[in-house]
Formats: structure tokens, sequence, C-alpha cells
């Protein structure tokens, strides 16, 4: 096949353009896109701090993320929204395992439509009689649904939820459901409440109720640039990271 | 204030990978219709399978193939030093692997339509084989060319599941806008993913009404010969 005219053509194409003055190295973080508003805004104050270092940063599922980097995508810094997909790196040996530490958490709440009265008040109340739909992520693929079923079992109401579940897809379609009324509450995180006005919290998941949510945060192992992604790790684990996260509705480790 | 770099962005990889899909799409059509050889119908199938796989199981191969292990990567980065994964030129090639087999369809379908006799008319009459192309068989073929075009740039446009996987998702070097949309909408932010989509309906839209006018009226000058 003719291949290379053409994708020389498109490499000039693509990259005829100017850039400010090249800095020392850039990172690449690769993070949960749930984290996409904090890690973006520690992001640009990372900068501001430490001109030399540009860090660009890259969202998306956990699990694809953790695909590109087992392929090899050039990434330096990984924060996933759950444990499961470091583990799996980490046992193909691909981060390094010392730098591993919880960037953030996060807790699952109850939430309802602001305008009905549902006469839910707690996790406990999703067996009642009159409520009659539930949304909740799709346990065997969704983090949070994971999590929710986990609290439900707890409670020893998990039978009685099941018959009137809702399986979403992901964690917006639930608020989706609660939010257009098709269903009389939903389970997400705190911090994807805040994306949707006219839904409100019920309820809070007891602590002791489920694993711990967290998200954990490593240094990939064949990063050129260890000494600058372990600077960079320790800012956003740092008193600004806390600050931004809480901010946000995460919890802190 | 709207950031408009997903805009430029989608327009680069749109146009870049509108260049290499109307050259190769062409070539391969044409040297598909004419040419026989034992295994031809899988090489077809090979040409057509990025059209019927979902573009995220087309976006891990790719991503498989070009990662530091796989056979293309590890050529790339060995002879040139190149590492394609997260960067624009990804996107290109994820939108390029997706949408040619649109052109090389409509290409195929154009040059099976075009009548043999008038080629071999211009052959008596002493014309070579790159002049009775150029002449005859490229513009007989031409409003398929122009729809083929025309439908892949619009799913190159479009395209997010292959370039998510290869590309990732960098605000100002690889987030196109339907990237951006998809994750402004995750994030809550249904405002900012309205607007992107406005911009990329209107976009896309101008683009092909502008196409159609333009192939309506006029061939290339070098054609109307």
């Amino acid at each position: 096949m003719r291949f290379r005219p053409p994708f020389l053509l498109v490499l000039a194409l693509v990259s005829c353009r100017d850039r400010a003055p090249a800095p020392r190295v850039t990172l690449t973080v690769a993070a949960a896109a749930s984290l996409y508003e904090v890690v973006t805004e520690l992001d640009s104050l990372y900068r501001t701090e430490h001109p030399d270092v540009a860090v660009r940063a890259t969202f998306g599922a956990s699990g694809a993320l953790r695909q590109q980097i087992e392929q090899g995508a050039p990434v330096d810094v990984f924060i996933s929204a759950s444990e499961r997909h470091v583990d799996a790196l980490q046992r193909a040996g691909m981060v390094d395992p010392r730098s591993r530490r919880v960037f953030a958490g996060n807790e699952l709440v109850v939430v309802a439509r602001m305008s009905a009265a549902t006469g839910i008040y707690s996790f406990q109340d999703l067996a009642l009689p009159q409520v009659q739909r539930v949304a909740l992520g799709a346990p065997a693929s969704v983090p949070a649904g994971e999590y929710a079923e986990q609290v439900l079992r707890s409670l020893g109401i998990a039978e009685a939820v099941a018959r009137k579940a809702v399986y979403a897809q992901n964690v917006r379609q639930v608020l989706a459901y609660v939010e257009r009324g098709q269903v009389d509450a939903g389970i997400v995180y705190l911090t994807d409440v805040r994306a949707v006005r006219g839904v409100w919290v019920v309820a809070t998941a007891p602590p002791a109720s489920h694993a711990p949510i967290t998200y954990p945060l490593v240094l990939v192992s064949r990063s050129p640039h260890h000494e600058d992604a372990r600077a960079y790790a320790a800012f956003l684990l740092g008193p600004r990271g806390r600050e931004v996260l809480a901010r946000r509705g995460f919890s802190l480790p | 204030m709207i950031d408009w770099s997903p805009v430029l962005l989608s327009l680069r990889v749109g146009l870049s990978a509108l260049v290499v899909i109307f050259v190769l799409g062409t070539l391969a059509a044409r040297a598909m219709t004419r040419r026989h050889f034992p295994g031809k119908d899988v090489v077809d199938g090979l040409l057509v399978l990025p059209l019927v796989l979902p573009p995220v199981v087309t976006g891990f191969l790719l991503l498989v193939l070009l990662g530091r292990n796989g056979p293309v990567g590890r050529f790339l980065e060995g002879a040139f030093g190149v590492r394609l994964l997260f960067t624009l030129h990804a996107a290109v090639l994820a939108a390029v692997v997706v949408a040619f087999p649109l052109m090389y369809q409509s290409a195929k379908a154009a040059f099976q339509s075009v009548d043999t006799r008038l080629e071999d008319a211009a052959r008596t009459l002493g014309a070579g084989e790159a002049r009775v192309f150029l002449t005859v068989t490229l513009p007989l073929a031409w409003p398929g060319l122009v729809a083929g075009t025309v439908l892949s740039f619009a799913r190159s446009l479009g395209e997010f599941g292959a370039t998510v996987m290869v590309a990732g998702n960098i605000p100002g070097e690889t987030t196109t806008v339907p990237l951006a949309i998809f994750f402004l909408a995750d994030a809550g932010d249904l405002r900012a993913a309205g607007i992107y989509a406005l911009v990329i309906s209107a976009l896309s839209m101008a683009m092909v009404v502008a196409l159609n006018v333009w192939t309506r009226r006029r061939r290339p000058g070098w054609m109307r010969r």
C-alpha cells in the first residue's frame, strides 16, 4: 500500500504550529474522568508555581486509561477511580508500588428529586413499599453500583431493592433518571450531585457499610521523568490538593 | 467563554484525514475494481472491517498495534523514534481508519459504474493508462468520489471511540469536539456541551452543503479538457 507520502503530508499539515519556549519537561497525568475539574484546577496552579514543567492531563474511564498505560502510552502519573486497575498494573510491574498513595475519597449517597415528596430519609427507606423504582449503576461495570450493592447487602435490604432496581451504564444516567422523575431515588457519589440541579442528597451511606471509596495515585515505572513526576505528585497530595478536593466535595484520605 | 481549541483540532483532524482518505480510498477502490487476485474478497473484507466493528474495538486494536509492544509501534519507535500514542497524529490515524471504508465503498461503486467501453475507446485513440484514468475514468466516477469524500469527512469529524483510545483526551492537544462534548456532558456542563454540539452541527452542515454546491457547479479544471 502506498502509505508513506500521504502520511508525511499529514504530519506536515498537523505539525505546523508555533509554540512558546518549550518547558524543560512535559509530564502527562492520566486521571479518572470524575477528577476532571480537580486535576485541571491543580494543574494550572502547578504551572504558575513551576513554569519550567508543563503538565498535560488526559481524562477517561479508569479501565481505558489502564489499557493505554499497558500499551505504552506516555503517562507519568496515573490517578484511578478504583484500586482494582492500579492493582492490575502493579501486578504487571508497570507502576511503582512505593509511590502509591490515596489521592482522594468519596461518599455514596441516596438522591431524590427536590420537588417530589418521596418519604425517603435513609438507605433503609429504599425498601419501603411506596418506593417503586431505584436507579443504580450496573454493579458489574460501574464502581458506584458495586459499592451501592455492598451497602444494600450490609443493611439487609439487597433483595427488596433488587426487585425495583433500574441499572444504569454510568452515574450520569442514574442522575438523569432521578432528575426526570423516572425513578423515585438513585444511588450515586456525593461529588456527582453538584453537576445536577433539582436533585438533592437525602442520605449518606454509613462508612462501615461498604469498602472505602478511594482514588489511588501512582507513578508509572517507565516514566523518564521520575523526579519531576514525584514532585508533581507531592504537590497533588499536599495542602493545595487537599484544599481543591475539599472544595469540590471529595473526602480526604 | 467558549474554548475554541476542540473546534480547531477537529477541523485539523478532519481535513488531514480527508486528504489521506481521498487518495488512499480512490487508489484502493481503483485497484480492487480492475485487478483480480487470489484472496481478493478477504482483502476487501479487511478494508471494510472498521465500518462494521464498534469504533472502540477498532481503537483498541489500533492501541495494541501502535503500543510499545505492538509491531507498528515498535517499528516506528525503533526506526524513527516516533511515538504516535497520545498525539494528534494518532487522532488523524484513528479517523482515517474508521472513515476509510465509506470512501472506499463509494469509490468502488463509482468505478464499477464507469462504462469500460469508454475507457477502451480512449485507449484505441492512443491514450496511455494514466491519461485514461485522469481524463475518462475519474471524471465519470467523480460524483461517487465526492459522495464518499463527504461521507468520510463527516464520519471523521464525529469520530470518538477509536480516537479516545489512541489519542487520549488531552485538552488543547487531542480533545476534539466529540470528546469535549462527551466529557462536558459527563461532568454535567450541559450548556457548554450544547454549544459544541451546535458548532459541530453547523460546521458539518456547512461543509456538506459547500461540497455539494461546488461539485454540482463544476469539476476541477484539469478534468474538463
